[in-house]
C-alpha cells in the first residue's frame, strides 16, 4: 500500500500505523493526566537482506520504533508484520520463540553485557535460552561465534571488563549472532566507539551481512554512518517519518526541508568545501504537545498557512522515494 | 603565518602524569603548541589521547594527587602558568582563559538561577555590585542569543534545552571577556541542527569579542568548520601539527591518514572503510618507540626501538614520524631486506 517500491524483493518487516504512546502519570490519584507520543502512526517496510536506517534528533522516537517492533516496551496500537506474522497479536511465549529471529544488539556494550559473566556464560546463555544447539557443541559454537566477530578462542573466559570499547561491541554482535537471526536491529551500535573502532566494527557489520544474509534496522544519528551502511533511510522527527527514501535518492535530493536542514548541519571533514548552512531555529517541541499541522512547522523556514493545520501525508516523490510535505508536489 | 603573529600561548613538552597504585599513567607525555591571539586551535584525538587532560593542564585543574605536572612550561603571555600560585591562578580562570565543557547539566548548578551564575563570576573578578552584575548576566544571555533573556535568567538549569544551556555556559565563560576560550567537546552532546547553531554563535562572539579559542573534539568536521590550526593528539603525544588547509589537503602522519580514511562521509561512498587496526595502547605501558607503531601499516624496527622527533617538514607542517625523515630510506631498506 505505502511501498512501492522493488518488486522483486520480498518484505521482511511490515511496520503499519505502529503508534507509541507512554501515559504521565500525575495529581494524588495517579491519574494519566497526559501523553508523550513518541511514536505517531509510522508504517515502513523492510526488505530481505537489505539494510534500513532509522536517522533523526534525540527525541524523534527512531530508538522508540526499535523497541516497539521487539514488544520491549509494548505498543500503543500498531502491527507488526514479521514473515507475514503479526508479532504484537502474539502471546507472550509465542513471542519469545520469535525473538531469535529478531535480534537487538545495543549503544552502550558496557551496559548491556553482566559484568559478572564470561563472555562464554553470556554467549552460552543466549545458545541456552533457545535450545537451538546442544549442550555438549556450546563451546564449539561459541568459540565459531567468537571468529566470525574477529576475538580469538582464547578470550572466551574473559570478563566483559577486560575488554575494550570496541571488542566489548563485538561480544554484542555475537550474542545477536548466536540466534542466527534473520533481522537484526541495531541501536546506535557504533555511537559510543570512536572513529577508528567504529570503521573496524561498521567494516565488521557489513562483512556478517553478506555472510549470513542478514536484514538490519540500523537506528543512528551519524547521517555519515547511515549514508555508509544503508540502502534505505528513513527520517523521523517529533515521531513522524518526514521522509523515505533509497540512500542515493536521499543524500543526492533530499525533499522535505527538515532533512535539508538536518544534511546541511553536518560539519564536512573538508576544508575546500564550504556549504551553504540552513540553520534551524529554536529547538525540538516538546512531544507531550506536539504541534498541531505539520510538526516540523514551528521551525521550517518555508512554512505556510496550512503546514499549521493540515498534517501532511506521505507521497511519492517517485517510486523509491516518500515525502510528507505540502510544498512538495 | 605564525611568528607575524601575537602569541598568546605557548605549550612546551607538557607532561602531566598520573600516579596511582596500578603505576604512572602518562596521560600527557611532550605536548607542545601554540595559539595566535584571535585563532582557534583544533586539539584532535580520540578517547584517551590526552587532549582533556591538556587542557585541564593549561588551567591547573589537575587533581593532585594523583595528577601531576611533572615538566613542560605553559607561557600566557609570556608567564609560565605552572609556576604560579593557586591564588594568582584563581584570577586568570574564568576571567582571562575561561572553559566550556560537554556535558552542560553536570558543569551548572542546578539549585541557583542561570542569571546568578552568570552575575556570580562578574561580581568576583570584576568587582560589580549585585544589580550591575545581574543586568550585565542578562546582557549576556541576550548575547548568545537567548529568546527573553530577563525572563530566562530567572529560571534554573533544569528550564532549559540542552542548546540553551550550552548558551548559559558560554555566556558565563564569556562575560569576563577573556582571551582565550577552551572549549571541551562543546557541542558533542548536541543534535547536529543544534551543534550548526552552537558553533555559529562561537564564531560570531569570536569576531566580536577577538578571543582564541582551543577547540577539543574528536569530530574532525568540526575541526574543518571551525579551526585555523590543528594539533592532532595520539597517546599523549602530538603527532601532527600544522594549519587545517595542510591537515585535511595532505595529511601526514600515518595515524591522521587512518582516522580521516575511518571516516564514514557524507559526501561520498566507499564500499568498505579503511579502519586502523588494533587498539589505542594502555597509557601504563606505552610502546618504547612510536606510541603508533603497532598499528602502524608502514612501520618498521627504527620505528619500534626509536620515538620520532615532532619534526617539521617541507610544507611548514610538523609531523613526529619517521617516514619524513633522512633515516626513513636506509631504515625501509632494512626492513625490505628483513622481509618486514
Amino acid at each position: 500500500m505505502m511501498m512501492t517500491a522493488d518488486q522483486t524483493k520480498k518484505p521482511l518487516l511490515e511496520v503499519q500505523n505502529l503508534k507509541q504512546h507512554f501515559p504521565i502519570k500525575g495529581g494524588i490519584l495517579g491519574r494519566t493526566v497526559n501523553h508523550v507520543k513518541a511514536v505517531d502512526d509510522v508504517s515502513f517496510t523492510i526488505f530481505e537482506g537489505e539494510t534500513l536506517s532509522i536517522v533523526g534528533e534525540s527525541g524523534c522516537g527512531k530508538s522508540t520504533t526499535g523497541r516497539a517492533i521487539l514488544r520491549l516496551d509494548e505498543p500503543t496500537s500498531g502491527s507488526v508484520f514479521f514473515e507475514g506474522k503479526d508479532l504484537l497479536a502474539m502471546s507472550k511465549s509465542q513471542m519469545r520463540s520469535m525473538r531469535k529471529d529478531l535480534q537487538v544488539i545495543f549503544q552502550d556494550p558496557f551496559a548491556s553485557l553482566n559484568p559478572r559473566q564470561s563472555v562464554a556464560q553470556i554467549l552460552g546463555e543466549a545458545l541456552a535460552i533457545q535450545n537451538i544447539v546442544p549442550a555438549n557443541q556450546r563451546r564449539e559454537r561459541i568459540i565459531e561465534l567468537l571468529s566470525h566477530v574477529g576475538l580469538r578462542p582464547d578470550q572466551i573466559d574473559r570478563f566483559p571488563h577486560e575488554f575494550s570499547g570496541g571488542q566489548r561491541q563485538r561480544i554484542g554482535i555475537a550474542r545477536a549472532l548466536a540466534m542466527q537471526p534473520k533481522l537484526i536491529i541495531c541501536d546506535e551500535a557504533v555511537s559510543a566507539l570512536d572513529v577508528s573502532i567504529q570503521a573496524q566494527v561498521l567494516n565488521l557489520l557489513k562483512s556478517l551481512q553478506k555472510e549470513f544474509k542478514l536484514t538490519y534496522l540500523f537506528i543512528s544519528h551519524d547521517l555519515g554512518v547511515v549514508r555508509h551502511i544503508s540502502d534505505r533511510v528513513m527520517v523521523m522527527y517529533l515521531g513522524k517519518v518526514v521522509e523515505i527514501a533509497d540512500k542515493k535518492s536521499l543524500f543526492d535530493s533530499p525533499q522535505h526541508p527538515y532533512t535539508q536542514a538536518l544534511l546541511s548541519a553536518i560539519p564536512v571533514p573538508d576544508v575546500s568545501k564550504k556549504q551553504e548552512r540552513i540553520i534551524l531555529r529554536g529547538d525540538v517541541p516538546s512531544p507531550i504537545n506536539p504541534p498541531q499541522g505539520c510538526r516540523f512547522h514551528t521551525r521550517c523556514p518555508l512554512a505556510v498557512e496550512r503546514c499549521k493545520t493540515e498534517v501532511p501525508a506521505l507521497t511519492n516523490v517517485h517510486s523509491t522515494h516518500q515525502v510528507a510535505c505540502h510544498l512538495v508536489p | 603565518m605564525p611568528g607575524q603573529q601575537e602569541k598568546i600561548l605557548d605549550v612546551r613538552n607538557l607532561q602531566t602524569h598520573f600516579f596511582t597504585d596500578d603505576g604512572v599513567s602518562k596521560a600527557v607525555d611532550g605536548v607542545d603548541f601554540s595559539l595566535n591571539k584571535g585563532e582557534t586551535l583544533g586539539l584532535v584525538g580520540e578517547s584517551g589521547c590526552g587532549k582533556s587532560i591538556t587542557s585541564l593542564s593549561i588551567l591547573r585543574l589537575i587533581a593532585s594527587p594523583p595528577g601531576k605536572i611533572v615538566g613542560g612550561e605553559i607561557l600566557f603571555k609570556g608567564q609560565d602558568l605552572i609556576a604560579k600560585s593557586e591564588a594568582e591562578m584563581r584570577k586568570i580562570r574564568g576571567n582571562e582563559i575561561s572553559m566550556i565543557f560537554q556535558e552542560p547539566m553536570t558543569s551548572l548548578n542546578p539549585v541557583y538561577t542561570v542569571g546568578e551564575q552568570i552575575a556570580e563570576v562578574l561580581r568576583l573578578h570584576q568587582n560589580m555590585g549585585r544589580k550591575e552584575a545581574w543586568e550585565k548576566a542578562v546582557d549576556m544571555l541576550r548575547l548568545v542569543g537567548i529568546p527573553s533573556p530577563e525572563k530566562r535568567a530567572t529560571q534554573e538549569p533544569h528550564e532549559l534545552s540542552g542548546g540553551m544551556r550550552q548558551r548559559v555556559m558560554i555566556a558565563m565563560a564569556l562575560a569576563c571577556r577573556p582571551e582565550i576560550l577552551i572549549a571541551d567537546e562543546p557541542t558533542t552532546a548536541l543534535d547536529v541542527t543544534i551543534q550548526a547553531q552552537i558553533l555559529e554563535l562561537m564564531k560570531k562572539l569570536q569576531a566580536e569579542m577577538g578571543m582564541s579559542i582551543i577547540m577539543i573534539t574528536h569530530d574532525l568536521g568540526v575541526v574543518a568548520e571551525t579551526c585555523d590550526r590543528v594539533a592532532v593528539m595520539y597517546a599523549g603525544k602530538v603527532v601532527e601539527y600544522t594549519t587545517a588547509k595542510n591537515l585535511f589537503e595532505n595529511p601526514k602522519h600515518p595515524y591522521t591518514i587512518g582516522l580521516m580514511n575511518s571516516l564514514p562521509r557524507l559526501d561520498e561512498d566507499v564500499e568498505e572503510l579503511v579502519a586502523i587496526k588494533g587498539n589505542v595502547p594502555s597509557p601504563f605501558n606505552m610502546p618504547t618507540g612510536c606510541r603508533f607503531a603497532p598499528r602502524c601499516p608502514h612501520a618498521t624496527e627504527l620505528c619500534h626501538s626509536k620515538l620520532p622527533e615532532l619534526l617539521t617538514s617541507d610544507d611548514g607542517s610538523k609531523v613526529r614520524c619517521w617516514m619524513y625523515t633522512p633515516e626513513w630510506d636506509g631504515a625501509s631498506k632494512t626492513a625490505t631486506e628483513m622481509g618486514v
